[in-house]
């Protein structure tokens, strides 16, 4: 039952009654109890809490106040703080933590008559593309390839909210983008997701992992489940400095503009070499789509793409280093018992951060070093200045860009495992948009050779989301995405 | 005279720069709103921003930048109108986010001046590099357990001032005044207690010495020294040291260094290869600092008079001499009390009362001016009745003593005792005749041309009087009656 529902259909059969919370709640905790020991989405699933939130929303829809999210089961990803519900992040080192504290976004959503059902796989502290670093093991995608049942990735980091939402085990989620972790797993797993702009959702009880990229946002199986859900999430809050005093525009009206008239800009330096015939054929495809509803198609140029990968695995690392130094033993999660303070932080440490958050903390200290800093941060720092003016150029004369989201379909479990690099190169087309702080939306545009979706990106100017699920909503009408994932609730589950 | 030490190779000069760091005058901490008040049970005053939770993000407070923008125009300093936070990274177990905010690269106030005046009344200025705006961290407990440490965080996140002067100082005298200088400043200003013995206000004190007309030598830094004593012994002892490795042929290592006040010593803390890399960079939690020129000239408009231009005016209106002038101003409260007692009175009686005989009888009491049995205007009570010749100034110490103790007004105490001042110049004719015709020898001695037994008759009389006759009828009546 739950994949019939889009989070706006829920809502409406919430509001006229023919549905209730309870059941739809129900309906959901089942899905997880069937499909989650499989794909493995949630670390922690809050089947009391959900269905007194259930019974609360149903008790508010009899009284007629229903608020945006009254009632809709939605899931979280383990890195917003949830008051009384344990937040690990994916770690071990904070494999005990319970939050005293609600994350904003968070607040904004339970505000607005939301009910959790739990918290979601991610990579260990957002670190990763494809949930196999969750010290809590492996997210699987729910979708297979025709001819193969090997077992794939999610994407990542926020794997976990894209297979919850992909098979029907939550309507919609929450997740973040650093470089591309929301708009990836989107793509990996045939589902919407945008990662607005820069400041547009506050940070405010989201564990840190680049705090100067960090941003989040919803998943959906609809462009408009995401803009309702966006709609909720997003928002000025002065507990963090660099949320911006903005009014939260109605996403959903925006969906609807169309994109006649509009100008889409494709941005020549993203033919990376080595790009699968098939990508390259649904991005002109998706263009052509857009060109039929009365959009503009214009060859731009962002010339500093080149650097967007190199530029963000140096200011990235060098905040995680940094933002990740609190997690010591002292005050809260994991603490390995020591002698002195010094084997207290290195057994503590090494006991509770996996190998790529290490590596990661390795490069981030390297690259803030003295004697390095010049040569790799501050250069970093420039060149992102350089690509955020790429951008800046480029939406004087288009109104939105359109991309790939990823330069491949989902892979195996194991695959560029023994390749960081390889493993990095999965965000090629995510981060620039990161490192620019513009909002990006990944929309499933087709199926690959193996039957796997694929997802186009689109790219629009600081605090201009609503052309951006324009442009989404367009792509999703034209391209009619109907596929659903091998694994999923049958009919009548 | 310049201060030297003379070394076996000749004099020696010392070039001195002071780092204070000044607890900011605040309700709440510089990034959360926790309470920044001195005391309170551990670990009472800690937001979950201050003990580094996972998402915790910080958030400006304005009366911090407001206080540190009050404490630049007080030291005459540039204000930077956009400055910014940086992290300073290190691990330690009362610095719970493993990096403190500081501002590195930019800070909020650029070069000011201090002027500091010496005994020998000369006037010094000493430059200041730069103040900018930092978290304190917390506080660790050794003591409280045999095999643990225990933490207190009720300071973490509290807002500090860190003073960098230019080394511009050339003894203990200069760094001692300098220090004394800023506390003065930062109290008039209301932005720091200036409380070193509670830590509010610490200093790192940079040392090194050379030989006259010589570039720097290699300094040592002198870590949290929390008295202006101390910061004086501490440049003087590690001078010393310094001249004797120099001295034997050796040179002196950058590092950083305690001062032992119990030893007269200063013992390496950490040379400068284990010194820490702090990898500093902006904070991505934080938006640089803009403060409009409006906002700043509006604080400017509303600072108090200041310690200088105070000595100035107490000059200029009350006569007083600039020595006397700036005792006054050293603290708030007494050049407020200075101000009452004076408004009105002779002021040059006035700050010679108040300096003299009044700070004394504090000092005996074991008071400060806050905590003075009696008011400026009590005080001004007991000028009052020597300037009408109620009481003469004789009489008046004793009053003054008795209303040091007693808290009581100087007309009553007089009543009371009967102290007023005999004025009836037939009961003074009379003593002095009774002392002239007591002392048959003396009024010869003193007929013959022994003149200076002036002096024993007006001491006479006047014991004769209980000390309350009127010091200038009696010596008239005396030499009229010689």
């Amino acid at each position: 039952m739950t994949l019939e529902f889009t989070l706006a259909s829920a809502r409406d059969a919430l509001r006229s009654r023919r549905i209730s919370s309870r059941e739809l709640t129900q309906a959901h905790l089942a899905s997880i109890a069937a499909l989650d020991p499989k794909l493995h989405a949630f670390i922690t699933v809050t089947p009391d809490l959900a269905l007194a939130q259930a019974d609360a929303a149903d008790a508010a829809l009899g009284r007629g106040e229903a608020g945006p999210l009254t009632g809709l089961p939605v899931a979280i990803k383990d890195v917003f703080c949830t008051k009384g519900v344990k937040t690990t992040a994916a770690s071990k080192i904070l494999e005990p933590f319970v939050p005293p504290y609600e994350s904003t976004v968070t607040s904004n959503m339970l505000r607005d008559g939301a009910v959790f059902l739990g918290k979601l796989n991610l990579d260990e502290f957002a670190m990763g593309s494809a949930t196999t670093n969750s010290a809590f093991g492996a997210t699987i995608n729910p979708w297979q390839r025709q001819d193969s049942d090997v077992a794939l990735v999610p994407g990542g980091s926020s794997g976990g909210s894209a297979a919850a939402v992909a098979s029907g085990m939550a309507l919609a989620a929450t997740g973040t983008d650093t470089g591309g972790s929301i708009r990836q797993p989107a793509s990996y797993c045939g589902i919407v997701g945008i990662k607005p702009t820069y400041g547009r959702c506050s940070r405010y009880g989201i564990v840190a992992f680049a705090s100067s990229l960090d941003q989040a946002g919803p998943f959906g199986r609809t462009v408009e489940d995401t803009a309702i859900l966006l709609g909720s999430m997003a928002g000025h809050d002065p507990k963090d400095s660099t949320s911006v005093p903005r009014a939260v525009p109605d996403f959903v009206a925006a969906a609807k503009r169309g994109v006649k008239g509009l100008k889409i800009g494709v941005p020549r330096e993203y033919r990376a070499e080595g790009m699968p015939a098939e990508i390259e054929a649904l991005w002109a495809q998706g263009l052509d789509w857009l060109r039929q509803q009365g959009a503009e198609i214009v060859d731009v140029s962002l010339p500093h793409t080149k650097y967007g990968l190199a530029t963000y695995y140096i200011v990235a690392p060098a905040e995680a280093s940094s933002n990740l130094a609190r997690y010591d033993g002292v005050r809260y999660g994991l603490r390995v018992p020591a002698n002195d303070l010094k084997d207290l932080y290195e057994e503590t440490r090494a006991a509770g951060f996996g190998k790529e958050v290490r590596r990661r903390i390795l490069m981030g200290t390297y690259v803030l070093s003295a004697g390095y800093y010049d040569a790799y941060y501050l250069k970093a720092q420039k060149v992102r200045a350089l690509i955020l003016k790429d951008f800046t150029e480029v939406f004087t004369k288009v109104d939105a860009l359109l991309t790939p989201t990823a330069p491949s379909a989902a892979f195996a479990i194991g695959e560029n495992a023994d390749d960081p690099v390889k493993m990095y190169l999965n965000d090629i087309f995510t981060v620039p948009a990161s490192m620019a702080g513009v909002p990006g939306m990944s929309v499933p545009a087709g199926l690959d050779a193996h039957g796997l979706p694929l997802g186009l990106q689109v790219l629009g100017r600081h605090f201009d989301e609503e052309t951006v699920f324009a442009v989404g909503a367009a792509l999703e009408k034209a391209a009619g995405f109907t596929g659903l994932p091998q694994i999923r609730m049958g009919e009548g589950a | 005279m310049s201060y030297i030490i003379e070394g076996r190779t000749g004099p020696w000069e010392l070039v001195i720069g002071l780092e204070v760091h000044a607890q900011v005058v605040s309700n709440a901490k510089l990034f959360s709103g926790a309470s920044a008040t001195y005391g309170g049970e551990p670990n009472a005053q800690v937001s979950f921003i201050d003990a580094g939770f996972p998402g915790m993000l910080p958030v400006i407070n304005g009366e911090c930048v407001a206080q540190a923008v009050r404490t630049g125009l007080g030291l005459n300093a540039e204000i930077n109108l956009v400055s910014r936070f940086d992290r300073k990274n290190y691990f330690y177990a009362d610095l719970p986010q493993g990096y403190q905010i500081s501002q590195f690269a930019h800070p909020i106030v650029g070069k000011g001046i201090v002027d500091i005046e010496l005994e020998s009344g000369e006037v010094r200025h000493i430059g200041v590099t730069r103040l900018h705006l930092e978290q304190d961290a917390g506080k660790s407990m050794h003591d409280q357990h045999p095999a643990e440490s225990f933490i207190d965080l009720n300071r973490a996140g509290v807002a500090l001032m860190e003073i960098v002067s230019e080394p511009d100082m050339r003894s203990p005298e200069e760094a001692g005044a300098y220090l004394r200088k800023l506390r003065t400043i930062l109290r008039y200003l209301g932005t720091c207690d200036g409380n070193m013995e509670e830590g509010s206000m610490r200093a790192d004190v940079n040392v090194s010495v050379r030989k006259a007309g010589e570039e720097f030598r290699t300094r040592c830094e002198i870590k949290n020294v929390n008295s202006v004593r101390f910061v004086m012994q501490a440049i003087e002892v590690e001078a010393r040291r310094q001249v004797e490795i120099w001295e034997s042929g050796a040179s002196v290592d950058q590092e950083t260094r305690l001062y032992d006040p119990a030893r007269s010593e200063t013992r390496s803390m950490r040379s400068k290869e284990d010194a820490h890399d702090y990898r500093y960079f902006p904070d991505p939690d934080l938006l640089p600092l803009v403060i409009e020129q409006a906002w700043v000239d509006q604080l400017a408009a509303m600072l108090p008079e200041l310690p200088d231009a105070k000595k100035a005016r107490f000059i200029s209106d009350y006569g007083i001499p600039a020595y006397d002038a700036r005792v006054l101003v050293m603290e708030q409260a007494s050049a407020d009390f200075y101000e009452t007692l004076a408004k009105g009175r002779d002021g040059k009686a006035a700050s010679n009362w108040m300096l003299g005989d009044f700070f004394a009888g504090l000092n005996r009491l074991g008071k400060g001016i806050e905590t003075s049995p009696i008011s400026a205007a009590t005080l001004g009570g007991l000028l009052d009745l020597i300037a009408d010749a109620t009481i003469n100034g004789k009489i008046a110490k004793e009053v003054l003593e008795a209303m040091m103790e007693t808290g009581e007004s100087a007309a009553a105490i007089v009543e009371a005792k009967g102290l007023k001042q005999v004025t009836d110049t037939g009961a003074i004719d009379a003593a002095v005749d009774a002392v002239l015709a007591a002392n048959p020898d003396k009024l010869a001695e003193y007929k013959s041309g022994k003149e200076k037994l002036f002096g024993f008759f007006v001491g006479q009389v006047m014991k004769a009087m209980a000390g309350k006759g009127n010091p200038a009828l009696v010596n008239e009546a005396i030499k009229r009656k010689l």
